[in-house]
């Protein structure tokens, strides 16, 4: 099974997701994700799928739980980089991840991040 | 289907009935062309009909003499042509099947006078019956092909998306929402908010006639598309009586903004974008 890294850029986890995602691997990177905040008190989750192609309703729903439990460690989510296509399916599957945020690209999530963290703090 | 009525066994019927047809060649075609031309209201001059009547004539003599195998394929051809042309211009199908069951009446009309030929009469006429069905099958698949062009012509004309500002895109949409149809509005929208990277789309919907709870569906479904990407949704355009349409049917927008005009929409995002809108 393929493992997603996590990369911590001052208080923002930074999470690419490169590979065809398998549910197993989902799974995993959720787990990895909360000791990983935990850990580190992160106030941001950045997860870009700009190479994602596929998502069925068990991802679409992985993806709103990972933005749930990042809420309760005190941190925003975004999701970055959709592609029209997953947006569409997502839609049509009636998940409209209503816990996580979501950004056109990496730049502009960050900076919706920054805007909000700088916002609450 | 094709050749079923060809009977290899060159029967004989067939072959007396050839002869006798191309013995009277001359005044089976002009009655034909006679009732044909009759039929279509002055659309066709009859130099016309007689000069594609000739052609067809000789190879439904062909066919019936039974000699020819290749026959009865270029009859088929040559009917189908000219039943996609009729339904191109705009021929009824009645018009279209005339064409071929005239001949039955103009060679029964010859017939009646030699009462020999009655067995072989009828082989013809079932022959002619089944050319009659080819034509109007291929006059059917034509105006579906037709019809299949323009709703696709149609689909590509009404959904343009349109930049309005740094950032701010706009899709007027004009005539009826339904799923096909906002499928196509969703790809081409969503595909250039990620290619310009703009993060307010209005969708304007003053030319679309009627919101049901069907239409306000789709309408719901894009944006929330457009929002998974990250950009928001701006619905505009509301006339009155839509208004109260989609209070009467209890449609709930939720947090969507929507405003009077593409207008309000536009100045709406500027300032959203920090943008500051005075005279100067």
């Amino acid at each position: 099974m393929e493992r997603v890294p996590i990369l911590k850029i001052g208080t923002t986890l930074f999470v690419s997701i490169q590979i065809d995602l398998q549910d197993e691997s989902v799974v995993r990177l959720q787990e990895d994700l909360a000791e990983e905040l935990a850990a580190t008190g992160a106030r941001g989750v950045i997860i870009d799928i700009t190479a994602v192609e596929i998502v069925d309703s068990f991802i679409g729903r992985m993806l709103a739980t990972i933005g749930s439990i990042s809420r309760l460690f005190d941190a925003e989510t975004v999701l970055v980089g959709m592609r029209p296509a997953v947006a569409i399916t997502l839609t049509e599957l009636g998940l409209s991840l209503r816990g996580v945020r979501t950004a056109l690209n990496a730049e502009k999530g960050l900076a919706l991040l920054n805007s909000t963290v700088n916002g609450t703090a | 289907m094709q050749g079923n009525y060809l009977p290899m066994d060159v029967d004989s019927s067939q072959g007396r009935m050839g002869a006798y047809m191309r013995d009277h060649q001359d005044k089976v075609v002009g009655r034909w062309t006679e009732l044909v031309v009759t039929g279509l209201r002055g659309r066709s001059s009859a130099v016309e009909v007689r000069r594609e009547f000739d052609d067809l004539y000789s190879l439904v003599i062909r066919v019936m003499s039974g000699a020819d195998e290749q026959a009865a394929g270029e009859l088929r051809a040559v009917l189908a042509e000219l039943s996609r042309s009729r339904a191109r211009n705009g021929f009824s199908p009645r018009e279209t099947a005339l064409a071929v069951f005239a001949l039955k009446d103009a060679v029964y009309e010859l017939v009646t006078d030699a009462t020999d030929l009655v067995p072989e009469y009828l082989v013809f006429s079932r022959i002619m019956d089944d050319l009659g069905l080819h034509t109007f099958e291929i006059y059917a698949a034509a105006r579906e092909q037709i019809i299949a062009d323009q709703a696709a012509a149609m689909l590509e004309l009404s959904t343009p998306v349109i930049r309005l500002w740094e950032g701010i895109i706009a899709v007027p949409l004009v005539g009826t929402l339904d799923s096909a149809r906002t499928q196509l509005v969703m790809e081409k929208l969503l595909e250039t908010l990620v290619a310009t990277g703009a993060e307010h789309a209005v969708l304007d919907i003053t030319g679309v006639p009627t919101v049901d709870t069907e239409v306000a569906q789709h309408l719901l479904k894009t944006v929330s598309a457009v929002r998974l990407l990250g950009a928001e949704c701006i619905i505009s355009g509301i006339r009155p009586q839509v208004a109260q349409t989609i209070v009467a049917l209890g449609i709930e927008f939720g947090d969507i903004a929507t405003k009077a005009t593409l207008a309000d929409a536009l100045l709406h995002a500027l300032n959203r974008t920090g943008y500051q809108v005075g005279k100067a």
